[in-house]
């Protein structure tokens, strides 16, 4: 095939660039862990999860010092529980189901960025160093009410 | 004489349009300047509400404007093009005309996919399916909504075919020779489209067109999205494909220069084909249920896309280098200054090339790894596609009407209406870049996308996005007056323009005549349609088996609007 010289040239450098980058990115997430969110655990049908343990009691559970697990449940149009108190430099595993339609876990500001799906259990872990006042909102369009949808999570200074 | 024009530059006598090709393209593009002038209704009024600045009327809500928006830009104005587009340009290339019984084919999907736009279009104003046009189950639509959805897809498989007919009509009759450059072009585009539509079809009709007229109770709703995905990525590239036929086939002869090979397109397109379809995940990177391993792998091959796209730079550059120098241009860069920056048909695609430098950086950031965590779902995404499609395509498409509607009308392109053009260019860039770049910004502060009006109660976060908002409002109404002026020369084109016994021609290529035969292998499609479905197969055999055979329970629908 007629491929110029310095084109050659150009897509070589362009195709390396690429090569590098996906050598960067692919290490940082299997051998540092810096994986998306993800979550392989599925529920019950989601009309019964709110009956059914973990999320038939949503909230924070203490796990060690200063780490909690945050057992969130979305709904058309808010969060179950709306607000938690944390201290800061607490580490929050999320854990969180959709009882109706898919929902976003969003909390702008932070990494903390999930789909939650009817039927599964999306999961990430943040630690929230600075003190204020988070706001947790819904990313993916969940109907009339989609733009009212949020809570808030204090994080307290010492 | 042959009538046909390939880069060869085999044009011999002067070409004509068939009366009845002319209708068929013309009643495409109808439809196309129809959804291109409600959709941009919908999105003046979006874009307003969302910034404060307007209630919309009783009845009407915010997301009902936008699945509007969406559904008629996204799909309806571009289908309606594209098949108009390739239409034209494969009579031009093929034998000056369509096959003639292709073309009762042809009208066959054209009607199916007016009634289903119809349909569509119809149960979203009436609040019956305001669902987005990605409309995630379990959020339920009436159920003649999605089958609306399905006779456009399906009726793009008949236009599909019609594409399909012609070559293969041509190719017999010119056994062992390379196809003409549009021709192979329009045949990757549809093969593209018809290995990635059969996903989506899929969803629609197999999952979706049941549960919502309740003959099954239950939706699996991580394989619907799945479905989606995997047909969705590959859309933008089903809407692209066609802006490069333009850049590579019709702009060379529009400023005098040539195609700098015949074979680097046709790799473009057959590299597009294999890694446009099996990257579905990278919209879905947040999503649970899907192991990392396979949200990697189809990241990886998302980002194979760079290769035809440092290419397309390349070759569109080279061709623009060369026009310049053939114009007696000196220096390094003096063959800049030679280009026809005058005329509307290269000064409106070159403003959607440098527009797509910027929306192609945000694509990878989007489709990195780890960076989606920050931006997935906010503003900066919408921010992306108004760059890459309502600007880069959606600005070569109007530059392609601004030459067909005239050459199909036998008017003349005036000086006037040319001028027109390049003020309807310069106010889309401006209120482009301030909308867009805007909505990187706030998208990056943290600011939703696909969300109504709210402050969330007064939150400190939420009020540093207002300024914002204001300066992407503003962007919209400058975009829209930049449609409303499109239309107007449309129209202005269609009906008022002066009229001419010798419209132009529709202008093909010639390549430069030192670049060799393509090779063979490049025309062999059972090959890249065996890749593409094997990559398909790699990428996907193993999640989706996960997903059909362990599913996770059902949801039942839900109508929250």
């Amino acid at each position: 095939m007629d491929i110029p010289r310095y084109e050659r040239l150009w897509l070589g450098i362009g195709i390396g660039t690429l090569i590098l980058f996906l050598l960067i990115t692919g290490y940082m997430g299997f051998s540092m862990g810096l994986h998306p969110t993800d979550g392989m655990e599925r529920t019950v049908e989601p009309e019964k999860v709110t009956r059914t343990p973990p999320f038939d009691n949503p909230g924070l559970e203490r796990i060690g010092p200063n780490e909690y697990v945050l057992t969130s449940v979305s709904f058309v149009f808010g969060y179950d529980p709306k607000e938690v108190t944390v201290p800061a430099g607490a580490k929050v595993h999320f854990r969180v189901t959709s009882r109706d339609v898919i929902h976003g876990f969003y909390i702008p500001g932070t990494t903390v960025n999930m789909m939650v799906e009817p039927g599964h259990i999306t999961e990430q872990t943040y630690t929230f160093d600075k003190p204020g006042k988070y706001l947790v909102l819904c990313h993916e369009y969940c109907g009339s009410g989609h733009h009212l949808m949020q809570g808030t999570i204090y994080v307290k200074g010492e | 004489m042959s009538t046909a024009a390939t880069e060869k530059g085999e044009t011999l006598a002067k070409h004509r349009y068939d009366e009845r090709d002319r209708r068929l393209v013309l009643a495409h593009v109808g439809v196309a300047v129809g959804a291109l002038l409600i959709g941009a209704i919908a999105g003046l009024l979006q874009v307003m509400e969302r910034a404060g600045w307007i209630r919309l009327p009783a009845g009407i809500n915010y997301y009902q404007m936008l699945t509007l928006h969406g559904v008629l830009l996204a799909l309806v104005f571009t289908t309606f093009f594209i098949f108009g587009y390739l239409y034209a340009g494969l009579a031009r290339t093929l034998d000056g005309r369509l096959v003639s019984s292709s073309r009762k084919w042809a009208w066959i999907g054209y009607g199916m996919m007016t009634l289903g736009t119809l349909l569509a279009a119809a149960h979203i104003l009436m609040n019956e399916a305001t669902v987005l046009y990605t409309f995630y189950p379990p959020l339920q639509a009436s159920p003649w909504f999605y089958v609306g959805l399905a006779l456009l897809v399906v009726g793009s498989w008949v236009a599909s075919a019609v594409v399909i007919i012609n070559y293969v009509h041509w190719r017999r009759r010119n056994r062992g020779e390379s196809s003409p450059l549009f021709a192979y072009m329009a045949l990757a585009t549809v093969i593209l489209w018809l290995h990635a539509s059969l996903y989506v079809a899929i969803e629609v009709v197999v999952q979706l067109i049941p549960w919502s007229f309740g003959w099954v109770d239950r939706v699996n709703v991580p394989l619907s999205r799945t479905l989606f995905w995997w047909f969705g990525h590959a859309l933008v590239y089903f809407w692209l494909l066609p802006a490069y036929i333009y850049w590579y086939v019709n702009i060379p002869q529009i400023i005098g220069g040539k195609i700098l090979s015949g074979s680097l397109p046709r790799l473009t397109f057959i590299l597009f084909l294999l890694f446009s379809i099996p990257v579905g995940f990278h919209h879905q990177l947040t999503d649970p249920g899907i192991q990392p391993f396979w949200k990697f792998l189809q990241v990886a091959l998302t980002m194979a896309v760079v290769v035809p796209t440092l290419i397309t730079a390349f070759s569109i550059l080279g061709t623009f280098e060369m026009a310049g120098r053939a114009r007696g241009a000196k220096g390094l860069f003096g063959w800049v200054k030679k280009l026809p920056w005058g005329d509307v048909r290269f000064f409106t695609p070159f403003m959607a090339m440098i527009i797509f430098i910027l929306g192609g950086a945000g694509g990878i950031i989007l489709a990195s790894y780890q960076l989606n965590q920050l931006v997935h779902n906010t503003w900066f995404v919408t921010g992306h596609f108004h760059m890459t499609m309502a600007s880069t395509v959606g600005l070569t498409y109007l530059a392609a009407l601004y030459w067909m509607i005239p050459i199909l009308r036998h008017r003349r392109l005036t000086p006037a209406i040319n001028r027109l053009g390049i003020i309807q260019t310069v106010i889309w860039t401006v209120g482009m870049m301030l909308m867009s770049v805007t909505m990187h910004v706030v998208g990056l502060m943290g600011a939703p996308r696909r969300s109504s009006f709210s402050t969330y109660g007064g939150h400190e976060i939420v009020s540093s996005w207002m300024p914002h908002l204001q300066l992407i409002s503003v962007g919209g109404i400058l975009l829209f007056a930049a449609i409303l002026l499109a239309v107007y020369i449309l129209i202005h084109l269609w009906f008022f323009a002066p009229k001419t016994d010798r419209p132009a021609e529709f202008p093909i290529g010639v390549v430069y005549e030192r670049a060799s035969e393509p090779p063979r292998i490049l025309e062999r499609w059972s090959v890249w349609i065996g890749v593409s479905v094997v990559l398909s197969i790699i990428a996907y055999a193993v999640p989706l088996a996960d997903m059909i055979l362990h599913p996770a329970p059902g949801a039942l629908p839900v109508r929250p609007w």
